[in-house]
């Protein structure tokens, strides 16, 4: 039930994908984000889907694993489908009572749909192909600039990759709380919700009594090896630009660029 | 026959790089009253399996049977065949919750849906089957005990569903000596006295020869071994290549004969080791 959630979730591989520095790949993200919502019209999209699926054909990724990764938000996308829809103003089309589909509604639900889902897509292609590790290093030095103004830029690295260490820990941590509380005759699928949520009990306190305690000793055992914050210290793998990143880097800007301009010239 | 397996198999993230065959075609027959070791190296599948004996997991392929009831089928009530199973997960401590000791026993009890004189008793009895006084602890919390005694409560808390099987997984692991002797010895008493039949899973081999009368070895996912203890345990040599060992009595035994001194092998504690050697010093002596 629980190892169905893929968000975040890193596919192991060796394509050329995975290997570009984590950097470039996220300033690629935030490039790719920023056009998405700069495009006005369709036809900027089939670009979009051209890059999305130039990505996901290089990296070797399956595309069970990329639509499973959308199954959790199909409400939010049903959600926004459906109030624009029925909250666009315009032609009507069809009237249903107090709710009217307008033209301009069925067009712009498509669109809002459309691109709730590439922003889901693209930024699960981040995550996919590059190991948490690399993307906090990649974050952490993205933000290093920012150190002079105060910016924890190590510390905040640090806490995302002990989250990130973390959730698969979580997730097993509830899957056998659950199970050792189901043996025990406890039920956490029937009932009302109020019901439900006094079912969950059982479930949290155990839960949050070991992730403090496991909190506590993370602690310790990083003090133990004399961890002070990021002054001084030195990385085993330092990430390093290649050609292939400059050149990445490159395309891309051209590529978002030109989706981008179609806001003004179209 | 109280368990009965037929081909199971399980895989875990079946279509993914992740993909691993947890479990492969087992079958198993295990008889009321009977006292099982399970051992074997980590990953060889003794958690997944017996996650499997109360349906808390459901098998790729194969069927199993529990007192006459298939866990395929749909009309079989969970919550009768986990009552009828009991398990205890490694390291069970962890998920106790409630504000006292009784209420965290009672637990199982009352989801099963018994009435308060019932649960009472029963709680008093885990408790005194465990070792922990009832008075004194009933109304402390659990998170105030020692770990071998948040371990007995959490053990209690399984018994007190009076299941006709119970299981438990690695129920020694991480408490000293005398915690473990203790455990270890209230398992056996509760074995003597309810005949409950129990599953130990286990990576002393210490243990295992010293409580239970057949033994069952896992290696990759199939059972590589099933049969009397001192069976398993006169194949050494095919134990160590699974990266497992025979209990340290027993290897003292096969060097003792491999010095040219002529004892059974097959010994399994120091106490039977003793009366072998003894036996053979008079034996010597009158030759």
């Amino acid at each position: 039930m629980l190892k169905d959630i893929t968000i975040g979730q890193y596919f192991p591989g060796t394509s050329i994908i995975h290997k570009l520095d984590p950097r470039i790949k996220i300033i690629v993200v935030a490039l790719f984000i920023a056009s998405l919502f700069f495009v006005v019209n369709f036809t900027p999209y089939i670009f979009i889907v051209l890059f999305i699926g130039a990505v996901i054909y290089v990296a070797r990724l399956p595309l069970k694993f990329i639509i499973k990764g959308l199954k959790p938000l199909v409400f939010i996308i049903l959600i926004t489908f459906a109030i624009n829809l029925f909250l666009t103003k315009g032609e009507v089309l069809i009237e249903l009572g107090p709710l009217a589909i307008t033209k301009e509604g069925l067009r712009q639900s498509v669109f809002m749909a459309l691109r709730l889902i590439f922003l889901i897509t693209g930024t699960s292609l981040l995550t996919l192909t590059t190991s948490p590790i690399a993307l906090t290093d990649g974050i952490e030095r993205l933000l290093s600039p920012f150190k002079k103004v105060g910016l924890p830029a190590h510390e905040l690295a640090m806490m995302m990759t002990i989250a990130l260490r973390f959730i698969p820990t979580l997730l097993e941590e509830t899957d056998k709380i659950m199970k050792a509380q189901m043996a025990r005759g406890a039920d956490f699928e029937s009932g009302n919700i109020l019901s439900r949520a006094k079912n969950l009990v059982p479930l949290l306190v155990p839960l949050f009594i070991n992730a403090f305690r496991r909190a506590d000793e993370l602690a310790t055992a990083m003090e133990a090896r004399c961890y002070r914050g990021g002054e001084g210290r030195t990385r085993l793998n330092e990430l390093k630009l290649r050609s292939r990143d400059y050149i990445t880097l490159a395309v891309t800007i051209v590529f978002f660029g030109a989706i981008i301009s179609t806001r003004y010239i179209g | 026959m109280i368990i009965q397996l037929k081909g199971l198999s399980y895989v875990y993230n079946p279509g993914t790089p992740f993909e691993k065959k947890a479990l492969d075609d087992i079958s198993l027959d295990i008889d009321e009253g009977e006292f099982i070791g399970l051992i074997g190296h980590t990953g060889s599948g003794k958690s997944t399996l017996v996650q499997h004996l109360n349906g808390l997991m459901k098998p790729t392929a194969g069927e199993i049977i529990i007192d006459g009831q298939s866990l395929s089928d749909k009309t079989t009530k969970m919550k009768k065949i986990r009552q009828k199973v009991g398990l205890v997960f490694q390291y069970p401590e962890h998920q106790l919750f409630e504000e006292t000791i009784y209420k965290d026993i009672a637990f199982g009890p009352k989801n099963l849906g018994l009435s308060e004189e019932e649960i009472d008793s029963r709680v008093k009895r885990a408790m005194e089957l465990v070792g922990l006084d009832f008075e004194e602890l009933k109304e402390r919390s659990p998170f105030e005990l020692s770990g071998g005694q948040k371990r007995r409560v959490a053990i209690a808390g399984v018994i007190a569903m009076k299941p006709k099987v119970l299981i438990l997984d690695e129920p020694t692991a991480g408490l000293d000596p005398q915690g473990r002797d203790e455990i270890l010895d209230e398992i056996k008493k509760l074995y003597e006295k309810e005949n409950i039949t129990t599953i130990l899973v286990s990576h002393s081999m210490e243990d295992i020869a010293r409580l239970v009368n057949r033994t069952i070895v896992m290696h990759k996912g199939k059972i590589a071994m099933d049969g009397t203890t001192r069976e398993v345990f006169s194949r050494s040599e095919e134990l160590e290549k699974m990266g497992l060992g025979i209990p340290q009595i027993t290897q003292f035994m096969k060097k003792f004969k491999e010095k040219g001194h002529i004892v059974r092998e097959d010994v399994l504690t120091i106490d039977e080791a003793k009366d072998v050697i003894l036996e053979y010093l008079r034996r010597k002596d009158n030759a």
